[in-house]
């Protein structure tokens, strides 16, 4: 199939950007959509131009890297899919696709669809973890978590922290990245001592690293690949309110 | 020259208490006093890191990723094994060690593997502590899968995302150190030199991949994290970033490469669909518990697999090994499909791929034990080919997935460069010629939380805190080669892009050094590869600048590093003229096809010191003494 993309194309954090049209032609069904840019990618350097910056690694929908709005939906719109995963075979010939970057006040650009998110990764270290030092510590079987807690706590701990619920989300909010990490930790025994603690720590860092706030909008559970479920956000809310009594 | 590998004497099951007890120590308020670089946040580099930071020692921590999440330690699926022996089946340290030890093919020092068994158990313990959600039983009790390799359960897991939730873990470990001020972490930091000075590490000169600035960062030891090296094969399951740079950096700076040959193909992945394929993805091994492999008996059967009758299919695994079954080792499994495509029997398009079918187990256990087993791969599976595999059999074929292969280094973790350790993937210690499922993520982070953070303080006492600074004329020398080389990568603009240029070694390395290798392929290989790299220096295009986001420029480095790396690779594999693991001679087999060992001339690591490109590499050797495991043909018949 043959197909049109619409590209955002900056060249710096401080550049204008716009969007640039490119053919991307003979596109196999089987490709994913970053092996159909990659060929587009092969294409723009042999004609001596700047190939198209976007992140991707694994390749398998688990590091969290690739980050690409297409035809305005975070990831493409597939259910459950990061870009990496997607494939062209959902598209057909003759499709016009617009490509831009996660756009939130949070993520500044640094070049075409590349952004910086370490903010999430400031959120973590504000409170993310339980407080273990490496050895010393009781045996595995010494803490009992029934299969229900175990499940829920991984649920959560799915996210792969790419961002999508930020970008998907009117606010720019990281509610869901937040308070998937948060509702991890508070659901097992390991996170407990510290949970009153943590919830306030991480949404202060949120709030300072400037992310949004929540207005249950749900888009973030609808754009993000690893399926993390809006709940979360609720038991976020009540951790906090918990917090207030403690 | 005969290296020593440094491993403690006496009974193996006190080898590393002692060790542990005769090591040195660094006084907790001279900790901070040392600076440690620490390359790659992958398990091993995060749990390193994370750990050096709790002791209070000065860590600086490299990833060419945007985080510390992301390194592809976060892809394995499937589990992480520990003697723990919660099952009651007959699991201890002695037999997870046995088990890796006959699972490398005997090609793995001894004194080592006993300490990763050993301290597996505390691996469990810790990544519990830090609320990694390992799969529970309804009291609560943890979970165990078997794997590959071994005839007991003593795999944990998170779902389908063991690699994810333990990295997560150790990320958590690394952002709380961030936050305390111990640790500091250059994301988006990419490796390009080892610095040594007076024949120590002391630093390394990166290249800061959104500004493209170019500096060198001293500390008093460095700490390669920096994986494998199975992308020389262009198509493998490794992330696209994963590279040999930072490895090869250090040996041409004088650390030896031991055993680049023993590589592994991994027999569970997806088959390849087309010339544009950039990555091959992997199902865990796990799935080999409850999916058959299977091949049509006959030549060329073109129907779809519902309608080839039971009694046509060979389920040839089970066949051939009949105790173990669909859960022998990758090399024999990987091997073994090979076989079957070899011989006009694969499935698929281009005949390059044999099924491996759930229908017994759907139809023992329920479609929704399968699911709650391996749903995500099943989706994964669908993503990528459209087809379900609770109805049709997943078609399968190997991909080259690990390096055993890796930086030589001691007991202590040190390679022959005093002061640069290499842990995880990137050093050869544990895994032999060939690596069991479920033991890398063991390995890493047994380097990481319990091996370094004591054997470091043993170089440490030696050196003085911050005896080399930024102004030393190596660090300068350091800077300008590297700026010297990517004038040079920028300034050829050729013909051919960077990844043309990765496919065709790709293609070298797969045709003659992949599953089966002869020494005329290998001679093949030696012979094309420099071509390719002279080639490449002539006319490669790389397009933009330096001082920018270019991750063209970032590709040329990693490929031209391949293509020096992977006539070493070959040149190894011509010199070990035997089969063993996932090493395959076709020259060295079993009447019946198994790898042939020769204990009598190589029963020894091959650690190669770096003479110039295109030079002949010399060789070094470490003899293996086997005391505690007798020397056996492997089988698992």
């Amino acid at each position: 199939m043959n197909l049109t993309l619409h590209v955002w194309r900056q060249a710096g954090p401080n550049q204008p950007g716009k969007l640039e049209v490119y053919e991307a032609k003979h596109v196999s069904p089987d490709q994913s959509f970053l092996e159909m840019l990659d060929e587009v990618n092969e294409e723009l350097i042999k004609g001596g131009k700047d190939p198209i910056s976007f992140d991707h690694d694994c390749r398998e929908g688990i590091c969290g890297m690739c980050s690409q709005v297409i035809n305005g939906v975070p990831h493409g719109g597939q259910d459950r899919t990061t870009v990496c995963q997607l494939h062209m075979r959902t598209f057909k010939d003759g499709d016009s696709i617009f490509i831009e970057p996660w756009r939130a006040r949070a993520f500044p650009l640094l070049r075409d669809l590349v952004v910086d998110r370490t903010a999430l990764d400031r959120i973590i270290e504000s409170g993310g973890y339980t407080s273990c030092h490496t050895g010393g510590v009781a045996d595995g079987n010494a803490i009992l978590i029934p299969k229900p807690d175990a499940e829920y706590a991984m649920d959560a701990a799915e996210c792969i922290g790419c961002g999508a619920c930020v970008a998907g989300c009117p606010n720019g909010s990281a509610m869901l990245f937040t308070s998937a990490k948060v509702a991890q930790l508070a659901a097992l025994p390991q996170g407990k001592a510290e949970a009153a603690q943590r919830v306030c720590a991480m949404t202060e860092s949120m709030k300072e690293n400037g992310f949004g706030n929540c207005t249950n909008h749900y888009e973030c559970q609808a754009a993000c690949p690893k399926g993390i479920n809006v709940k979360f956000i609720a038991k976020l809310n009540r951790e906090f309110q918990k917090s207030l009594f403690e | 020259m005969i290296l020593d590998g440094k491993c403690p004497k006496g009974p193996i099951e006190q080898s590393w208490d002692k060790h542990r007890f005769d090591m040195k120590l660094v006084n907790p308020s001279n900790k901070r006093k040392y600076k440690i670089l620490v390359v790659g946040t992958g398990l091993a580099g995060g749990a390193a890191a994370a750990t050096l930071g709790e002791l209070g020692y000065n860590v600086e921590a490299f990833c060419y990723q945007d985080s510390a999440r992301r390194a592809h330690s976060i892809a394995a699926q499937g589990g992480i094994n520990a003697a723990k022996a919660y099952p009651n089946d007959g699991d201890s340290i002695f037999r997870l060690f046995y088990d890796t030890i006959k699972g490398g093919d005997f090609r793995a020092r001894e004194a080592d593997v006993w300490r990763l068994a050993q301290v597996s158990n505390n691996i469990i313990d810790q990544c519990v502590a830090q609320g990694v959600p390992f799969a529970r039983d309804y009291a609560g009790y943890l979970d165990n899968r078997s794997f590959g390799g071994a005839q007991v359960s003593r795999t944990f897991f998170a779902r389908g995302q063991t690699g994810q939730q333990l990295l997560l873990g150790a990320y958590s470990a690394i952002s709380r150190q961030i936050k305390a001020g111990t640790v500091k972490l250059f994301a988006r930091t990419e490796m390009l030199d080892l610095v040594v000075v007076d024949g120590e590490a002391k630093g390394i000169t990166v290249r800061d991949l959104v500004t493209g600035e170019i500096r060198t960062h001293v500390g008093d030891a460095v700490v390669l994290c920096t994986g494998g090296y199975v992308n020389v094969f262009y198509l493998s399951t490794n992330a696209m970033g994963c590279s040999v740079t930072a490895n090869w950096r250090a040996h041409k700076k004088g650390a030896y490469f031991a055993n680049p040959c023993y590589t592994q193909i991994h027999p569970t992945c997806i088959p390849q669909t087309g010339e544009h394929q950039s990555k091959l993805t992997l199902m865990s091994e796990s799935l080999r518990n409850d999916g058959r492999c299977w091949a049509p008996k006959k030549q060329g059967d073109n129907r779809p697999p519902n309608e080839i009758p039971e009694e046509e299919r060979d389920y040839y695994l089970e066949r051939k090994y009949p105790s173990f079954g669909n859960l022998a080792p990758r090399d024999i499994a990987s091997r073994a499909a090979k076989e079957q495509c070899d011989d006009n029997r694969g499935v698929g398009p281009g005949g390059r791929g044999v099924y491996l079918d759930f229908a017994a187990s759907i139809k023992r256990l329920g479609e929704d034990t399968i699911r709650e087993r391996y749903g995500n791969l099943f989706e994964m599976y669908e993503k990528i080919t459209d087809e379900n595999g609770y109805k049709v059999p997943m078609r399968i074929y190997p991909a080259p997935h690990y390096a055993m292969g890796g930086l030589w280094v001691d007991y202590n973790c040190e390679s022959n460069v005093p002061g640069l350790f290499v842990l995880g993937e990137a050093n050869f210690s544990v895994h032999g010629a060939n690596r069991l499922g479920a033991s890398a993520l063991m390995q890493g982070l047994a380097d990481g939380y319990f091996v370094i953070p004591y054997t470091i303080a043993n170089y440490l006492v030696k050196t003085a805190p911050g005896k080399v600074k930024a102004d030393n004329p190596e660090c300068k020398k350091s800077l300008e080669n590297v700026n010297t080389e990517m004038k040079k990568l920028l300034s050829i603009n050729g013909k051919k892009t960077v990844s043309e240029f990765h496919r065709a070694l790709g293609k070298i390395m797969w045709n003659n050094v992949g599953m089966a290798r002869s020494e005329q392929s290998l001679k093949e290989a030696i012979k094309q590869i420099p071509v390719l790299r002279e080639e490449f220096w002539q006319n490669v295009k790389v397009t933009g600048s330096g001082p920018e986001l270019n991750q063209q420029l970032e590709n040329a480095w990693r490929v031209a590093d391949f293509l020096e790396f992977g006539e070493l690779l070959a040149k190894d594999a011509l010199h070990r003229d035997e089969s063993c693991g996932g090493h395959f001679r076709v020259e060295h087999q079993m009447p019946d096809g198994e790898a042939k060992r020769d204990d009598e001339n190589f029963c020894y690591a091959a650690a190669w010191e770096f003479k110039g490109v295109g030079k002949e590499p010399e060789l070094h050797k470490e003899p293996l003494v086997f005391e505690n495991v007798h020397l056996a043909v492997r089988s698992y018949k």
